[in-house]
């Protein structure tokens, strides 16, 4: 095929589509979970529906196939663009979209049924795993293809990025899931001990560091500029903080371990590169809102503008917090409690998901030969609902999670603890109500944004779109 | 750590560290530059795609550098690069050790007050059982509950049964031991689904919940025979097996006919476990004292 005739948006569209479906049915079974903590009845007493095997399912809809899907989706449209080239491999490409969808609705079967590894973000057994590995390669062949043939001398700074998310996720997915099949269901890891846990959490906090930081880092390089319409800030601040960033994120693990069984030095090391990693993190966000400024008055009438500076504020907000809890005293205090599930998700929804959704309405009408999106009011709406969905989400679990930790650690006159478990958990309950609400209008955004761009794609036919000549 | 992996460590460590050094040198070195068009870096991506080359911000370079500097400084004062120790001489262990210590400076003596008082006495003193219900509160609620009526599989202690003794020297074997109660698996030897339901009725008519004159005489005998070496031929059960009275309307499990046949079926394995060493010797008998005064 003439890789200069037109790009290759076919597969995008259907990554772009797959994002919402994916975002609306993770978050839906995020709010399910959050509304058992309150009523534990709502499980119906079916073993499917416990929250032990919905959270997992949330997790991995969420990151996997919510976030995955805009990372394939845009890293494709960005490749392309960037490389003045089609998409190398058009049916390889189609392969990773149908063998992705396909790892999420195995997912979406073996996780309810209770057939996991128990590694947290790796719970997937090994068939499923190996396929996740097969279609992963195939992602990198497309990707680094296209790079190779690129019709421009210089590689643009997001697939930096999208490249060494690729490249990392692939390592950490081999080697966190090297295990000995026992049956089609059923495997063992290779790791022992203390070994296992260690190497979970170098694959479970760079799944952090490089499925959604670098990842979406590439997606925030391209949209960001493309929508502000302004050149990005600096190119010097790129290389330093890219560099800096992958090469701190790999220690940042043992964190997760502070005060286990784990030896004294891997968790030292681990909290001292995460403290380290602050300013590499921050780098980036730097980059994106001194791309952004200057382009300040686009805020009145662009809310897709609006949803990438919150988003990147977010983004410093959390990569500020990590390092935080990762320092020893402080994880003393946050770890095991409502505090981290905060973090989590104002990384989650504030940086992820708004980053995501601002580029998906960005992309949308570019892939389906139109303006703008079908109605700008709405995107409006949700930014609003998404933004108060997601501060209701983290103060109600900062304040449940400051709180849980000071009354675990309260003790009486005599050396007895002062509150017992339930006495704690009851303290909490208000607080769930509250982030339960704070999910329910990040949803109900979600679900304007489905309309929205339904009313965009719905009676469009997509026209091939030539590949522009390098400048 | 081998000396191998010491040094692969250590070496690893330090070369990363020196990497983030060099990058932000690297960058500091570059001169400003404008941010008018004609700074652009060149490259054009995409029709409108450009960057410029701002330097970077001088407060995030020092906040890298200061990060990294003390890094560094941590490095030296805790363990981290390989088997160095770090100058402080911490451990994770030394400092659970030293705060353990401390609270045993401060806390021992509450306890101590009562060391010589006599069992009787104890559960009779209002201050004690004070102390008892706090350590009661911190360690027991979890499985018996914070009524401390228990929940299928976990007894009952507000009630005045006793699984395993209800004297002074039972209880506290209770807590500073923990227990381990063991009923083996008996369909195979009962020989039959029937025979299971057999027993089943036999077990319930001992506490009347079946009428006596309707169970059959080889559950009688099978009971004689295999059963009554723990739970005794009148089924009024062992506290030195532990093995619970069958007589009585206390059901450890659930006494529905169910319950009782996976119990025949599966046997059962209760485990308490033991709390001696960190509670020592005054607690134990605290909290001893605190749950025999919940029966009375």
């Amino acid at each position: 095929m003439d890789t200069t005739a037109s790009y290759n948006d076919k597969v995008v569209r259907q990554f772009a589509i797959m994002t919402v479906i994916w975002g609306i049915v993770g978050m839906l079974v995020g709010l399910i979970i959050a509304a058992q903590l309150m009523w534990p009845a709502l499980n119906f007493d079916l073993p499917y529906l416990t929250f032990s095997r919905l959270r997992p399912l949330h997790t991995n809809a969420v990151i996997f196939a919510f976030g995955g899907c805009a990372l394939f989706g845009t890293s494709y449209y960005v490749v392309q663009r960037t490389c003045h080239v089609r998409l190398a491999f058009s049916k390889l490409a189609a392969f990773t979209f149908w063998g992705w969808q396909l790892i999420i609705v195995l997912a979406a079967i073996t996780l309810p049924l209770g057939i996991t590894q128990s590694k947290e973000y790796a719970e997937l057994e090994w068939p499923i795993d190996l396929l996740i590995a097969v279609v992963w390669v195939a992602y990198a062949i497309v990707f680094f293809g296209t790079v190779y043939q690129r019709r421009i001398k210089h590689i643009y700074v997001a697939n930096w990025f999208y490249g060494a998310f690729i490249i990392t996720v692939a390592v950490l997915h081999i080697f966190n899931n090297l295990a000995i099949p026992v049956t089609l269901t059923k495997s063992y890891t290779i790791y022992t001990g203390v070994v296992d846990g260690m190497m979970q959490w170098w694959y479970g906090h760079n799944a952090v560091g490089f499925f959604l930081t670098a990842g979406f880092l590439g997606m925030m390089y391209y949209f960001v500029p493309k929508q502000a319409g302004r050149p990005v800030y600096s190119y010097r601040l790129s290389v330093v903080h890219f560099w800096s960033l992958i090469a701190v994120y790999m220690w940042a693990g043992p964190h997760h371990l502070h005060y286990t069984s784990l030896p004294d030095w891997a968790q030292t090391l681990g909290m001292v590169f995460s403290i380290i990693l602050l300013a590499p993190s921050w780098g980036g966000m730097i980059n994106g809102i001194m791309t952004l400024s200057g382009a300040w008055h686009k805020l009145r009438s662009d809310p897709i503008i609006k949803f990438m500076i919150v988003g990147l504020s977010f983004y410093g907000m959390s990569t500020f917090e990590g390092p935080m809890m990762s320092i020893k005293t402080v994880n003393a205090l946050s770890h095991y409690t409502e505090w981290t599930i905060g973090h989590v998700h104002s990384g989650a929804l504030g940086w992820v998901g708004m980053m995501t959704i601002g580029s998906i309405y960005c992309l949308l009408p570019r892939l389906y030969n139109k303006d703008s999106m079908y109605s700008t009011k709405l995107i409006d709406l949700h930014f609003w609902t998404a933004t108060i969905g997601v501060v209701l989400y983290a103060v109600s679990m900062w304040v449940a999670g400051i709180g849980e930790g000071l009354m675990t650690r309260a003790v009486n006159a005599d050396g007895t603890l002062t509150y017992s478990f339930i006495e704690i958990l009851a303290s909490k309950f208000p607080y769930y109500g509250m982030r339960l609400l704070g999910g329910l209008v990040y949803f109900f955004g979600m679900l304007v944004m489905a309309y929205n761009v339904y009313k965009t794609v719905s009676k469009e036919k997509p026209v091939p779109v030539a590949v522009m000549e390098p400048a | 750590m081998t000396a191998f992996w010491s040094w692969f460590v250590a070496i690893g460590t330090i070369v990363f560290i020196v990497w983030c050094v060099w990058l932000i040198g690297w960058s500091a070195k570059q001169g400003p530059q404008g941010k008018d068009d004609e700074d652009l870096v060149g490259h054009k991506w995409d029709g409108d795609l450009e960057e410029w080359n701002n330097p970077a911000p001088k407060w995030w370079l020092y906040l890298y550098f200061i990060t990294v500097a003390w890094g560094v400084g941590y490095l030296i004062v805790y363990p981290g690069i390989g088997i160095f120790d770090g100058v402080a001489g911490w451990t994770s262990e030394g400092q659970y050790e030293q705060e353990m210590q401390r609270a045993e400076e401060r806390y021992a003596p509450i306890y101590e007050r009562f060391a010589a008082m006599d069992f009787d006495a104890l559960v009779q003193n209002e201050e004690a059982i004070a102390l008892g219900g706090s350590l009661y509160a911190s360690y027991c609620t979890t499985c018996h509950g914070s009524d401390a009526r228990g929940a299928p599989g976990y007894p009952n202690l507000a009630d005045n049964d006793w699984q395993w003794g209800g004297d002074e020297q039972n209880i506290i074997t209770s807590i500073a031991r923990g227990r381990m109660a063991v009923m083996t698996p008996w369909a195979q030897v009962l020989g039959s689904d029937e025979a299971v339901d057999d027993m089943v009725a036999y077990v319930q008519s001992l506490s009347g919940m079946v009428d006596a004159s309707s169970v059959k005489d080889s559950a009688r005998t099978q009971f004689t025979t295999y059963c009554a070496a723990c739970h005794m031929p009148t089924g009024v059960g062992n506290p030195v097996l532990g093995a619970p009275n069958l007589t009585d309307d206390i059901w450890l499990y659930g006494s529905d006919a169910d319950t009782i046949r996976t119990a025949i079926v599966q046997g059962r394995n209760g485990q308490m476990p033991a709390h001696g060493e960190f509670l020592g010797e005054n607690r134990t008998r605290i909290l001893a004292a605190y749950v025999k005064s919940l029966s009375q």
